[in-house]
């Protein structure tokens, strides 16, 4: 029976589940239990993020808070994956991940591969990305691209609450290391969710909008804004498509191909960096898969290629909104030779 | 006062949680003729889309929702009157309709229909109801499908009957254990609802192979069962489209299960992009593909059909009405089989596929109230 829960509950309640129809999954990381400043055992936190709040006290030893030592429990996290638990690790901020790089790309994206498929990992590392709260430059990246580049992981950036429980369920049943994406700016974030367990593969773009003239391709919270300026661009009688990646790795080239044969007309929207970032990567595919399909050139929205600003003033031009999506339609529906 | 020669047509309401209905084209225009049954309008919901029958006869004197408008159920969007009612009772009656419209879903709207649930022999099955006067209506959908498959015929029912639809196990919101999976399974859970709902009688109408879990129910307690509706039931024949039964089971992703499921339908349009989501949004759940394909050995012995629907049908004997009612065009069992329902009054319906309830609801609807009728 679906009802309407936050993003944040649809992550804890896959968390749940999955601890409790499998007991080697455990959760791991800075203040997962207790945290600074509480009693440890009082579960005040549930992580900075409020994710694993109460699973303390469901799966006594199961929630371990970690020392702020982000390359030692991820390495921990993977070793335990190697040796049987299905560890979830909380990484704070995905900014802080660049201490862990060893750990993530040299050894648990190479596992399977180096030892002739007889080991798995089946890590997921949990972790907060994007702009807009305020965070400035080191607690604001999106950084996912890194991720995607590496052969061995897969990533994942659940866009609705729906997305966020059957795609982390899936991450935790999945024998390959994991990066799921959480958008701060998701969390409380609203829509349907069914109470029972489900699992959503990887490699599956949704369809959010069915249109005729403009595909949108999008990924995580551009997937709100991508939605808006759809709406009000259907209102001026042009209809996009508008599809959500869910995984950039593996990614769904099908959907977008299919939908730009059918369009002729490509607009990427990624809060990413401009430079090496999935808008680039999508460009790339249909440039390269989909050409004959084109009928404009193909348009990009992403963030500058600077770090976030501090500034309230300047974060809020930095982030793509949907004023810059509807003018980039506009532009691709506009183009003539 | 409204004049009352002016007849409103008003927003259906198509499923118990629908509030709001847009019309996305209208396929009627003011001064048009129509009759009973003619199509007046397509209408999308959050949940579907469909085209609204006019339930009454007449000149179409006023269109009052406009396209893409959002009307709460039961607005009125357009109104019929002979051609003696003059202009300005039809303005009055608009403004009045106009401000339902403007106004939204009432506060105290009826929200989310309550789903009840019973435990079952340890499973717990869903069900939910409409009206509330009348004998009591159980629907048992099919195979893959759920009580919301009788979206277009609940509410309208309800008008006269207390109409219950449930969710077999393995399907909708109850629980997806089937253990063996036999007909036996799912009778226990229909008759667990009846229990439940204190129902010593009731109307059964059972779809594909909710139709032999209805024939099931009835031979194990005729004197319970007052009539019996089925809709291209299962256990007629030996052919059945074994394509269609194993790739509803197999398909994992939308480009597998869309194709699949244009077989449902004459009208392959309905296959909308929210109804696959749903049914995939239903498959992904936990313990679902184990439940489709124990579910699969009962309805198919190799690829024939393993129930036998003539034997319960016997066994009922004269005791309790029965009606058939098959879509034509139906490309998963063929509507051949309707000759093999012994002793039922047939309906065939032509330009219907295997869910007629959903493509052409407001004569299956006919259909049972004639049925609950003969059964006095």
């Amino acid at each position: 029976m679906a009802r309407n829960i936050t993003y944040r509950e649809a992550l804890n309640e896959a968390l749940a589940q999955e601890m409790e129809r499998d007991e080697t999954v455990i959760v791991m990381g800075e203040d997962n239990a207790g945290g600074a400043g509480s009693p440890g055992e009082q579960d005040a936190w549930g992580g900075v993020l409020g994710v694993t709040k109460g699973l303390y006290h469901m799966f006594p030893g199961r929630v371990l808070d970690t020392p702020i030592s982000e390359s030692a429990f991820i390495g921990a996290a993977i070793g335990a994956a190697t040796a049987g638990l299905r560890p979830v690790a909380e990484l704070m901020f995905v900014d802080f991940m660049g201490v862990c790089f060893d750990q993530i790309y040299n050894q648990a994206a190479k596992f399977r591969y180096m030892f002739g498929g007889k080991a798995v990992t089946p890590v997921v590392i949990r972790t907060m990305y994007g702009a807009g709260l305020r965070a400035a430059a080191q607690h604001s990246q999106c950084l996912y691209p890194l991720f995607t580049h590496i052969p061995g992981l897969k990533v994942v950036l659940p866009a609705t609450p729906y997305d966020a429980k059957g795609l982390l369920i899936q991450a935790i049943r999945d024998d390959d290391p994991v990066i799921f994406f959480e958008h701060k700016a998701l969390y409380d974030l609203t829509g349907p969710v069914p109470e029972e367990s489900y699992a959503l593969p990887f490699g599956e773009a949704n369809v959010v909008r069915e249109g005729g003239d403009v595909t949108i391709v999008t990924l995580g919270r551009m997937v709100h804004t991508s939605l808006s300026a759809a709406e009000e661009l259907a209102r001026g009688g042009v209809q996009c498509e508008v599809i959500d990646l869910r995984t950039t790795s593996p990614l769904d080239e099908d959907t977008v191909l299919e939908s730009v044969e059918g369009t002729g007309r490509l607009v990427v929207v990624d809060e990413a960096h401009p430079r090496c970032n999935i808008a680039t990567d999508i460009s790339a595919l249909v440039a390269r898969k989909a050409f004959g399909a084109l009928r404009a050139p193909i348009e990009m929205v992403a963030a500058p290629h600077t770090p976030v600003p501090f500034s309230s003033a300047l974060e809020d031009i930095y982030i793509p909104d949907a004023q810059r999506v509807v003018n980039a339609v506009k532009t691709v529906t506009g183009w003539s030779r | 006062m409204t004049d009352d020669r002016i007849v409103p047509v008003t927003m259906p309401k198509w499923g118990l949680s629908m509030q709001l209905g847009k019309v996305t084209s209208w396929i009627v225009a003011e001064g048009d003729e129509v009759g009973v049954g003619d199509e007046l309008a397509d209408i999308e919901t959050e949940k579907i889309t469909g085209t609204l029958e006019a339930a009454d006869a007449g000149t179409v004197r006023r269109i009052v929702a406009g396209v893409g408008e959002d009307v709460p159920v039961s607005g009125t969007i357009a109104l019929i009157a002979p051609a003696e009612v003059g202009d300005d009772a039809l303005d009055d009656a608009v403004a009045q309709a106009r401000a339902v419209i403007d106004a939204g879903v009432p506060d105290d709207a009826d929200g989310v229909a309550e789903v009840q649930t019973a435990d079952v022999g340890g499973r717990k099955i869903s069900y939910a109801g409409a009206g509330t006067d009348g004998d009591v209506i159980l629907l048992v959908h099919g195979y893959g499908g759920d009580r919301n498959s009788w979206l277009f015929l609940q509410e309208p029912l309800a008008a006269k009957y207390q109409v219950y639809a449930l969710d077999l196990p393995g399907h909708g919101t109850s629980a997806k254990d089937v253990g063996d999976g036999t007909l036996g399974v799912l009778a226990e859970a229909v008759t667990g609802v009846l229990d439940a709902l204190g129902a010593a009688r009731a109307h059964l109408v059972g779809h594909s192979l909710g139709g032999a879990v209805a024939l099931a129910v009835a031979a194990g307690d005729p004197g319970r069962i007052a009539s019996l509706t089925l809709i291209a039931p299962a256990g007629f024949g030996a052919d059945i489209n074994v394509g269609y039964l194993r790739g509803f089971a197999d398909a994992a992703t939308r480009r597998e299960l869309k194709p699949v499921l244009s077989q449902l339908f004459a009208d392959e349009s309905l296959v909308t992009r929210q109804l696959v989501d749903d049914l995939l949004a239903y498959k992904r759940l936990d313990g679902v593909d184990a439940a489709l394909h124990a579910l699969l050995d009962t309805l198919l012995d190799g690829d024939a059909q393993r129930a036998d629907s003539a034997a319960p049908l016997a066994a009922i004997g004269d005791a309790v009405p029965v009606t058939v009612v098959w879509g034509g065009a139906d490309r998963v069992i063929p509507a051949a089989q309707a000759e093999a329902v012994a002793g039922a009054v047939r309906h065939v319906i032509d330009g219907a596929g295997h869910m007629p309830h959903m493509e052409r609801p407001s004569e299956v609807q006919a259909a049972i109230e004639e049925t609950i009728a003969r059964a006095g």
